[in-house]
This record gives C-alpha cells, structure tokens and sequence, in this order.
C-alpha cells in the first residue's frame, strides 16, 4: 500500500521514469501529497478491518493488547451451536437465493436488450427500484408483507427460511439483470441469426447460442447475488423470525451485548469468504470483457 | 431490438417469471405499506384503513421534523466530507500508471463489499474508550510524560493528572465518521470515471496559458468532473440519509436518525401506520434525490455539448 504508483523493485530506480526527473505539470500521480492523500485514505478503510482480523488471534479476551497468538476463539465460534446454525441458515439462504436470482436475472435481461414493448421505461424504472430505494423502506415492505398475507411461520427447516429467501430474491435479482444485460450489450446479433438461419429452433438459439455467450455474466451475477445475500442484515433483521437467524443477524445481537474476540473470529471468516467471492466475479468479469474486445 | 409482436410466444416466456417476482413479491409488498400509512390503528394488531393522512401530518410534528433535519444534515456533512476526501484520491488514481490503476480501485471497492455490519463492529472497536485510537493517544501521553520527567518537569502534570480517553463513541460524531467510512468507495467510483473520461489537454492548455494548479482545479478541472460530482454526491447522500445500522450501533441517544424511527415504529413502537408514512416520506425523498441527479446530469451535459 505504500508504494502506491512506484513500481520500483526492491527499493531500485523505476525502469521508466528516474527518480531525478522533475516532476512534470501533468505528472500529478508522482505528487506527494496525492500519493499521500491515496495512502491515507486505503489505510482509513483497511486498519479496522484489518485490526479486526487481527485481533481474533489474539490470546486475551480485552482485545486491545496483543498477548500472543490462538485459535481458541475460532474454536469457541465452532463449538458455538447457535452461531453455526446462523451460518448454515446464511449459507442456504445464499444459495437458494442466488440460485433463482440468476434464472429471474437473467430472463429480465433478456427481456430488456431483445424486445421493444409498451411501458418499456417504466419496466427498467420498476426493475431498477429494488436497487435504489433505501433498504429500511424494503425491509419494512417486506415485514408488513408477510405478516398481512399471514405467511407461514412455523415450517421446518428449510421452509422457514422462505420469507428471507423471497426478500432475498427480490432485492438481488435485479442486480444480476443489471450485469447480464451489461454482458448482452456486445453481442454480435448475427450468430443468433446465423443459427435460426441454420435451422435452429428458439429454444436451441437460446440455450446453444445466447446462453453460453451469456455464461461469465451468469456466473458474475450469481456471485454478486451471493454476497448480497450473505451480507445483508437491515433486511433480513424485519423477515426473520426467532427460530431463523442469519449469520448478520447474530452477529447483531452478540454486537450489541459486547465486543468479544469471538465475534472477530466468526466475522474474519465471512470477510474473507465474501472478498474470495468478490475478487472472482471481479476476476472473471474483466477476463470476459478482455476476451470479447 | 424487436418488437415483442415479432415472437409474443418467447417474449411472454421470458418475461412472465421476473415480471411476476417484481410485481407479486416487491411491488406489492410497498403497495400494501403505501395502503397502510393511510390506516389506522386500532388495538394491538388491528389496522383500519381509513385513508387518513394524519400518519403524514403527524410526521410533521417538531420532534419528527427535526430528525428528518438531522438525518439530511448528518448524510451532507458525510457527502461533504466524503467529496473532499474522494477528489484527491480519484484525481490521483486517473493519473497513476495504466497497470496500478485497476489495482487501486480494487482496493477502493473492495471494503464495500466486506459486511456493513462487520466494518461497523470494526469502528467500535477503533472508536470505544478502550479502543485502538484511545489507546494510542494514552501511548502518546505516557510518552510525553515520560519525556518530561526525564526533563525535570514530571512535578508540573502539564499534561493532567492521568489520561482522558476521549469519548469518540456514541455520539454524533462516530455516526459521521462510520457514514463516511461506508460512504467513501460510493463517492470515488464516480468522481475517477469522470475525471478519467477528461481531456487532459485542456489542463495543459490552462497552465501553459500561466494559471497556477490551484486556479486550473477550480475553473477547469472541477466544472469538466461536474457530472461525476453530482453522481457521487447524490448516491453518497441517498444511502447515508437512510442508514440504519450505523447510527443504531455507532450512535447516542441523540444521533438517532429516520430509518432508526421508523424501526422503532415496527419493532417496538408498534405503529405500523406511522412508521409506513414515515418509509414513504423516506422512499420520497429518495426519489426526489434521484431525479434531481438526473435533472442536473441531462443540463450539465447539455452544457458540455454546447
């Protein structure tokens, strides 16, 4: 993180530029005090997290001093049933989630880049509501929802989760839809029309042609409706129940008694699913992008 | 693009399931929280719906009113904060070298994507009075201490008796700094694609011309980022005006803000019509956010066409 904009090895002259050379009007990346401004600011959004991390290895249960390294408290989070039930409840619910969030994603986008139709902006208006309004609005939304319909409320496992899963869905899809579409835009028409000329039907067009074109939007949508859903907590807090807690939502209620090493340590595991998740849709949307252009 | 006529069979295939999901699962959930902050209430769970708008002009008693105020007032200083800290970043990662650049918005983005709860919890950790950064003002104050021994002064106590954390949480001021820390990644992204898209010729045209960089940032290089300065501002404001868990967590009794009311009103207070006028207020405010970017991105670039 220091060494931003210098890609010098080993503290030897950069191979480009020599540090000698005045700094140009223009060279406004060499200026300290951008650099410096860069570096404060990375540092300003990591040494909490990175603190964090940190001090769930730590052996004292003060958390401010560092007294050696355990992994007593990543034990304690394991034997903590109530924890791990809050993850396998996250975990299911992402995974159901993201499951149809990509099948509604991926149809919505391709509503919206194949056809004109009537209402068209008022459509893309509506879709892209669940983007913008504030999730307080949406949680709440969904709270009274289900509680006028009378949605059922003592399912077994996993049905219970279906209310979450719901609100989950709604709130994410739309995101895939965003991506896929972005995906749709550079495709070359011609290789639908090629197959249709060929003699392929509607449905093989779709799923020989269109479908494998769309596959690292699908793939990048499906991992970004992931991470929604497994970080969402202002949501899921108005749609679960006693019995159905997320892994946030414990997380909130263990917040609010106190600071403990334990929470570091559960916490630290879902930063670092969640940052693996990101990097490889991040990962595999800029290959995509580089392979088409 | 075709018209659906061409293939209405595949046209009502692809777009029956999501239009359904979006009508039966998310418009109708606001519909029926539009519908109630008409109501009233009666008894414990029973609503009437009544189409009454005293839920609205109760929201515009004095207590409410200030804490819309205060909720627009904490997310501007948060916006305003966020800009000035953001413009230096995003005009240092438009002039980093080509190969750094994808690096460092990466880096920008990615705490946005870590848990918003687990980044709060992360502050309060910073923040508490026995927290990182009271910790290393102590350090300091041993230090100094000990400093002033070693030079004959330690009778004095110029630096007080004993240490004073200072209270950093659970006031207005954590509220602000946890919505900065959230905000900052919102307010950069737009501000470097704009500032990215700029036609650097015309800084150089500027300081050739003789105008110093202080002058070249104001009349050159801020009008041209005026687009990305709007959208950062606004989707910075719109998220930060309707935070929820930060002010729960990192705030006072009276850092409260609306989304903290209108919980309030669903979980304890149990007054879903109040709290249903208040998240539409909310979601209006939202929209009014939303079209005023607009409004503003189509003149500026009517501008810049011109």
């Amino acid at each position: 993180m220091a060494a931003i904009g210098i890609p010098s090895r080993n503290g030897a002259a950069p191979r480009r530029w020599r540090r000698s050379e005045p700094i140009g009007p223009l060279d406004y990346g060499r200026r300290l005090w951008l650099r410096l401004s860069v570096g404060a600011v990375l540092l300003f959004l990591y040494v909490p997290i990175i603190t964090l991390m940190a001090f769930s290895f730590n052996d004292s249960r003060r958390n401010i001093v560092w007294n050696g390294f355990t992994l007593k408290y990543y034990e304690k989070a394991l034997n903590n049933d109530s924890l791990l039930l809050a993850f396998g409840n996250s975990l299911t619910i992402a995974l159901i989630s993201t499951i149809f969030s990509v099948l509604l994603g991926a149809l919505a986008a391709v509503v919206l880049w194949r056809f004109h139709f009537p209402g068209k902006p008022s459509y893309e208006g509506a879709m892209a509501l669940p983007i913008v309004i504030p999730e307080i609005c949406m949680g709440v939304a969904m709270l009274v929802f289900f509680a006028r319909i009378g949605w059922p409320a003592n399912m077994p496992w996993p049905l219970n989760l279906s209310a979450i899963i719901i609100a989950h869905i709604s709130f994410s899809f739309p995101f895939v839809a965003m991506v896929v579409r972005a995906r749709l835009v550079n495709f070359n028409r011609e290789l639908e029309e090629a197959a249709k000329d060929l003699g392929a039907s509607e449905w093989q067009t779709f799923r020989d042609v269109l479908i494998p074109f769309m596959r690292p939007g699908l793939v990048a949508g499906g991992l970004l409706a992931f991470t929604l859903s497994l970080d969402d907590f202002v949501i899921t807090f108005f749609t679960s129940g006693p019995d159905t807690v997320t892994f946030p939502v414990k997380v909130y209620s263990m917040v609010r008694f106190s600071v403990t090493p334990e929470v570091n340590a559960a916490s630290a595991v879902l930063i670092v699913v969640t940052i693996a998740l990101t990097v490889a849709a991040m990962w595999l949307q800029n290959r995509a992008g580089k392979r088409n252009s | 693009m075709e018209h659906w006529r061409r293939s209405p069979l595949v046209f009502w295939a692809t777009s029956l399931p999501p239009t359904f999901w979006l009508v039966a699962f998310f418009l109708a959930p606001l519909a029926i929280v539009w519908v109630l902050s008409f109501g009233e209430k009666q008894g414990l769970i029973a609503i009437a719906i009544t189409w009454t708008f005293d839920n609205y002009g109760r929201a515009l008693n004095a207590l409410y009113l200030e804490i819309f105020a205060k909720s627009m007032w904490m997310a501007a200083v948060t916006t305003f904060i966020c800009l000035v800290v953001a413009f230096p970043v995003a005009f240092a990662i438009t002039f980093a070298p080509e190969r750094w650049k994808p690096v460092l918005l990466l880096l920008v983005i990615l705490p946005f994507w870590t848990n918003l709860l687990i980044r709060t919890y992360a502050l309060i950790a910073v923040l508490r009075t026995r927290g990182y950064v009271n910790f290393t003002l102590e350090w300091f104050w041993d230090q100094g201490n000990w400093l002033l021994t070693l030079l004959g002064l330690g009778e004095a106590q110029l630096l007080g008796e004993r240490f004073e954390p200072l209270t950093l949480l659970y006031n207005n001021f954590a509220v602000v700094f946890g919505l900065v820390y959230v905000g900052l990644p919102f307010m950069v992204l737009p501000l470097y694609a704009s500032l990215d898209r700029m036609d650097r010729s015309y800084i150089e045209a500027s300081l050739d011309l003789g105008a110093s960089q202080f002058r070249t940032l104001f009349t050159i290089v801020i009008p041209l980022a005026k687009a990305g300065i709007i959208s950062g501002v606004i989707i910075t404001f719109i998220p930060a005006m309707g935070s929820f868990l930060t002010p729960d967590l990192l705030g006072g009794t009276d850092s409260q803000m609306i989304a903290n009311v209108i919980e309030r009103q669903f979980k304890s207070a149990n007054d879903w019509p109040f709290g249903s006028a208040l998240s539409f207020i909310l979601m209006y405010a939202t929209f009014f956010a939303l079209a005023l970017r607009a409004m503003l991105s189509k003149s500026g670039s009517a501008m810049e066409a011109g």
